[in-house]
Formats: C-alpha cells, structure tokens, sequence
C-alpha cells in the first residue's frame, strides 16, 4: 500500500528527515516510536503534504501512484488521513459544514453524488456516537473552544466519517486521560479492517494496549533505526531509547 | 479653487430656479447656507484628514446629466427590478435615481400613523415638523459633500414611526440608479422613530445601466426615547458607480439603533457614518462588511460621539479585498468630559488576498472621560494558512477552503442582522459573490 524510499525532508531549512525506508502493507497497523524531535511528525506531515515540509529526495509510493505528486486534498481523497497532533480552530466554519464539504468532495472525487441533507445527518448520528462526540460540537465552528480531549475525539470522528484507507495517528494519544485514551482506541479499533492500515505515532506504549501494532519501528535522529514486534514496544518502555542510541543505530 | 469645487458652484448657480422651482420650501429653505459652506469648504483633497483615502475631487470631474427639472417616471420600477428577499415580506417602496416612485408595494402592511413617502411632499404637508428636524443633524459646515448634497437636493424619502408603535414588517427601499449617460443623483432620507417606536428598515442599492453615476446622499435617523431602529444597507452596483454617503443618527435616552452597511459590489464607496448619543442609556451598534476586488474603493468613515455618561456603542467592520482593490477604515470614537461609564468597543479586520489589495485602518479614539471602558483593536491579514491546510488534508480543495474561510469571516457581520430570512439572503449574496456569481441586473454585466 504503501513504500517509502530513501525519504529526505526539510523544515525551515532543516533536514529532519534523513533518509526514511518504510513498506506498509494492506490490514498492517504500524507504530513509530521514538523521543522528542527525532522526527516523527514531520514524517506524517510530509505524508499528507503539509507546505511546510520540502521533500529533498526520495519517493513515496502509495497505492501504486507517486504520492508526492498529489495535492494534499487528493492524498485525502486517495483515502489517506492524518489525524493531527495539534488540530487547528477555524473559526466561523461549524463542524456540520467542514464536514459535508469534505465528504461530499470526497464522493465527488469517487464520481458519487453529494450526499443529501438527511442520509449525511444520519451519517454523522452514528459516526458521532462511534467516538462519543457531544452533539453539541456540531454546530460550533471546528475545533474552537473544544477542551484538548474533544479535539482529538473529534479527529477520529472526522476520520470515521472518511473512512480512510491509510489512518496515520499523530499522537493521539497526548493530553487524553485513560477514558478519553479507550473511546479514541475503540474507535480506531472499528474502522480497522483487512483493507485498511494505520500508523500511529506515539511516545508510549500506552496507547498500544489498545490499538495492537504488527510492527514497531523506532525513528532517530530522522532514521529508522530499529524495528520489531510489538514487544519492541514493551522494551522501549522499560529500558528507554538509550539503549538503541547505543547500540548506534545500526 | 479646484476644477470639480468650481463646476459645482456654476451648476447651482446655472440651475437654481429650476432645482427650487422642482422642491419643497423647507428643503429649498436650507440651500444658500448649504452653498455657502460648499463654496468654503471645497471638495475635499486628500490632504484632508477625513478623506486622506479617497480622492473625492477625481470622482467630481467631468460632465454629469441631471434631472432638476423632474421629468417624470414613465415605467413601473418593480417591474424593471425586482430585489425580494426570499421568505420575506415586507414593505416596498423605490426610488428610481432620486425620484420617490408613488406606489408603496404592501402599503397596507403598515400600522396606522406610520408614513413611508416621497420627501418632498411630506415636507410641504408637514411644514413645522420639517422645520424642526430637516437637516438638523447633517451639519454643511463641515464636510463639503454633506453641504452640496444639501444645496442640490429635490428629493428622497421620509419614514416617520409615532410612538409606541412597533412596526413588524420591514420597509424595503429599493434604490435604483438607470440611465442613459453620465448621471449625477442626489438622494435624501429622513427617518424617524418616535419614543417606544420600533423599526427595521432595509436600502437596497442598485445600478441597472452600464454608465457612470455619481450619487450623493445624506440619510437622518432620529431615534426617540426606547426606540429602535435596524438600518440595513445593502451595496450591489458596479464599477462605475460612485457613491458618496453620509449617515447622521441622534440617539435618545435607552434608544438603540443599529446600522449595518454591506457593500457586496460597487465602483467607489465612501460611506460616512456618524452617532450622537444625547440620551443616557442609548445604545449604538455600527456595523459593516465589504468585499471587494479589481479596482474597487471602499472608505467608510465613522464617528460615534458619546455625549452623556451611561452609553454604550458597539462597531464591528470587516473587508475581504482581492485583486487591487482598497478599502480603508477611519473609526473616531468621541467621549466627551461628560460621558462617564460609557462603555465602547470597537473593532477592524481585514483580508488582503493578494499582495496588491490595500487597507488603511485608522482606529481614533479621544477620550475625555476618566471612568469609560474603550477597547478597539486593528488587524490586516491574510487567509489563514493552517486551517486552508487542515481543510485540504480533509479533501476540500483548496478554492472551496478559501471560501469557507471568507464566508466564516464577513458572516460575523451579517449575524449581526436580526431578521432570519435576510441574514440568510445576505449569506447567499456573499457566497455568490464570492463565487462570481452575482449578477442580477443589467448594469452588473461591469461587474464580469
């Protein structure tokens, strides 16, 4: 579904990115792991095409066409989503619009009609109770004055709704306490199916007793430096990343 | 002297018999001061503080077509235009350049005592009321423009609310500018609503031929003990349209008026908008929204005068500008020595989509007060980024994420509106402009 090669990326003129290799698989949930600033959202941003991120060099094959020659609204449409670390506050914008409009780009790009007032009503109803997201936030401008915990619910009841191919998870996990942490994982958890992957991205372990990963990669000083199993996981989180530091990141 | 001051002057001279002989006696009453102060006031050239961002002298040269002699209207102007409010009813009547059309569409509509009519008639039937309020508030001896509307000025329209009387329906006033040629039009509007009074009053403007006008215009508000009055005004010509207007209301103890300029489409805009809150407790709310591309000039000039202690007064501007279009913002806000606990707020924003696109933004306040509340805050900036790309990573593309965002950002100013079906009129005004759609009459063919 998705290969990454050799993946070169910068940031103000920074190379943060130096030289990721990545093969995701059709069903696969994936964890990035790895400490502070080694560059694991700049490589969900570049995914989903954030301008302020510059590829320098490398390829990302994603369902057999050249990612990074898409728009970042195309990405979208492709089935790719990222559920964002810091999800932005768009005043005026209620949540109803936001998300008829990407739906409904979404079909039109598929060649469906736009969804009617009511069927997409109905939709919402139940994805909504999927994540338990208030009613109440429907019609208020996206994201503006949601506490911290409601706005990462709210990026996986967008996520419901789209029903991505590939989901990757910018830590999700940050600021949510344990309840808030289980309706996220029960919700990434329903839309898991053979057809569709996930990246998660996560400091700790913590999120990964809920959302099992087949594998673990730990990202470093821009690299993938190791990868494993899910008890990779299990390691970090007794020993740190010290160890790997170590060992040199070979 | 400049070129366009001197034309006028010799326009006024040449034409006076026949503009008095066209008018009533009370207007008529007002135009030798009205010269006079014309005469030494100018034009006003951009080295004037008030008009730094609009050169007025350049939109008063050439040669104008005039209608002093009143020739009258020979077709039915709701038939050559029609501006309904889908789900709306209300009151119409039209103004046809500056001629009051005589019929009132749903005249019977209205609550006994309530007269909605041609100003110069009413002001031969009501001789002593006219006497007392006709020009009182828009003062000649300070601005040029106010003081030629007030010379060359034959007619408009009255709206007179008596006391304790709520209006329900609104009154439309549809003003159309049509002609053949070059057209100066010169309108006046005198509103009043009496103690308890309340109203809501809608002006439509429109330009349905393809020629340059030049319109000036003074529009009165008195508002009464506890009245209130909304005042809509709603801005679609074209390019060639030059508007000079200037808005004068008084404010009585606990009134509260609210005016909202909108300006979707037009060629040169000066709006002047002035409160004097004489009454303890009135309330003022002054809105307005622009947008605007190409060439488009938008200056709206305001000044709210707190003049009594214990008022409030509430402004709130927005300007989308694309292409190279200017939009400029002066707002004085007055708070004389009397007016403590006045409690005032004041705000500006503004979108610059492109890097030619231009806004002046001039928050004056003078405060003379000590115990007042004033808050005003400035800002010019482009579309936000982050959120384009949010709603992109969502698959909304990114012409319809820049609309959503333009749309979310001027519907603060429409929300003010409190009458459902023309806030959601006007929210399909701003869609379709901002989709290139708006074109409703002939004369917005400029507009493509």
């Amino acid at each position: 579904m998705l290969k990454i090669k050799d993946l070169h990326a910068n940031v103000d003129g920074h190379e943060i990115l130096k030289g990721i290799n990545l093969e995701i698989k059709k069903g696969e949930t994936h964890a990035i792991m790895g400490p502070n600033g080694s560059g694991k959202s700049t490589l969900g941003n570049v995914l989903v095409g954030n301008p302020n991120y510059e590829v320098t060099q490398g390829s990302v094959e994603y369902l057999g066409k050249n990612l990074l020659e898409l728009d970042p609204e195309a990405r979208s449409c492709e089935g790719l989503f990222l559920s964002f670390q810091y999800p932005v506050e768009i005043p005026g914008v209620s949540m109803t619009k936001f998300m008829r409009a990407a739906l409904n780009q979404h079909r039109t790009y598929k060649g469906l009609e736009p969804l009617s007032a009511s069927d997409f009503l109905k939709l919402v109803k139940e994805k909504r109770e999927m994540v338990k997201l208030d009613s109440k936030l429907l019609s208020r401008s996206v994201n503006e004055g949601f506490s911290g915990g409601e706005k990462k619910r709210n990026e996986i009841f967008q996520m419901a709704v789209l029903e991505p191919t590939l989901a990757i998870m910018d830590e999700t996990d940050s600021g949510l306490d344990i309840d808030a942490l289980r309706i996220v994982a029960d919700g990434v958890n329903q839309l898991s199916s053979p057809e569709r992957s996930q990246i998660i991205i996560t400091h700790y372990q913590r999120l990964l007793d809920y959302i099992k990963p087949d594998f673990v990669h730990v990202l470093l000083g821009g690299r993938i430096v190791k990868s494993g199993g899910p008890e990779l996981a299990l390691e970090l989180e007794s020993r740190g990343y010290d160890w790997i530091k170590q060992e040199g990141g070979k | 002297m400049n070129t366009a001051t001197k034309n006028f002057i010799d326009l006024y001279t040449r034409e006076r018999e026949v503009i008095q002989s066209n008018s009533s006696e009370i207007i008529n009453g007002l135009r030798t001061d009205a010269m006079l102060n014309f005469k030494k006031l100018g034009l006003p050239s951009r080295k004037l503080e008030k008009y730094k961002y609009t050169d007025v002298q350049k939109y008063f040269e050439g040669d104008f077509l005039t209608n002093f002699d009143r020739k009258p209207i020979n077709y039915e102007p709701s038939e050559v235009f029609k501006c309904e409010v889908p789900n709306l009813n209300t009151v119409q009547a039209f103004l046809l350049n500056d001629s009051f059309y005589p019929t009132i569409d749903k005249k019977e509509l209205l609550p006994k005592g309530v007269t909605v009519g041609s100003l110069s008639q009413m002001a031969d039937r009501f001789i002593e009321w006219f006497a007392k309020y006709y020009g009182k508030i828009a003062n000649t001896r300070e601005d040029a423009l106010v003081a030629l509307n007030t010379a060359l000025v034959q007619d408009g329209v009255f709206i007179y609310i008596p006391k304790n009387t709520v209006v329900d329906v609104p009154i439309q006033l549809i003003n159309i500018l049509s002609g053949d040629q070059s057209t100066l039009v010169n309108r006046r509007l005198l509103i009043m609503a009496e103690e308890n009074a309340q109203v809501n009053i809608l002006m439509c403007n429109h330009a349905v031929s393809a020629v340059d006008f030049l319109q000036t215009g003074v529009t009165e508000i008195f508002a009464g003990e506890n009245a209130h009055i909304n005042f809509y005004e709603i801005e679609e010509t074209h390019s060639r349209t030059h508007r000079f207007n200037s808005t004068f209301v008084h404010q009585a103890a606990n009134s509260v008026v609210q005016v909202n300029t909108m300006t979707l489409m037009n060629g040169v805009s000066c709006n002047n908008t002035n409160f004097h809150l004489a009454g303890q407790g009135a309330h003022a709310d002054c809105n307005g929204m622009t947008i605007s591309d190409k060439e488009q000039h938008i200056d709206n000039i305001t000044l709210i005068d707190h003049a009594v202690p214990h008022c409030t007064s509430h402004e709130l501007f927005k300007y989308v500008l694309d292409d190279k279009a200017v939009g400029a913002f002066t707002g004085m806000i007055l708070v004389r020595p009397d007016a403590q606990h006045t409690n005032s707020e004041q705000t500006n924003r503004s979108i610059c989509l492109t890097k030619e696109a231009r806004m002046y933004a001039r928050p004056q306040l003078e405060i003379y007060a000590d115990d007042v509340r004033c808050g005003h805050g400035a800002t010019v900036g482009q579309l936000d980024e982050k959120a384009l790309f949010y709603m992109q990573a969502r698959g909304i593309n990114r012409d319809e994420a820049r609309l959503l965002l333009m749309f979310a950002f001027v519907n603060e100013v429409i929300d003010k509106i409190n009458i459902d079906p023309l806030k959601e009129h006007l929210h399909q005004l701003v869609e379709r402009r901002f989709r290139g759609e708006l074109c409703n009459c002939a004369g917005s063919a400029l507009n493509k």
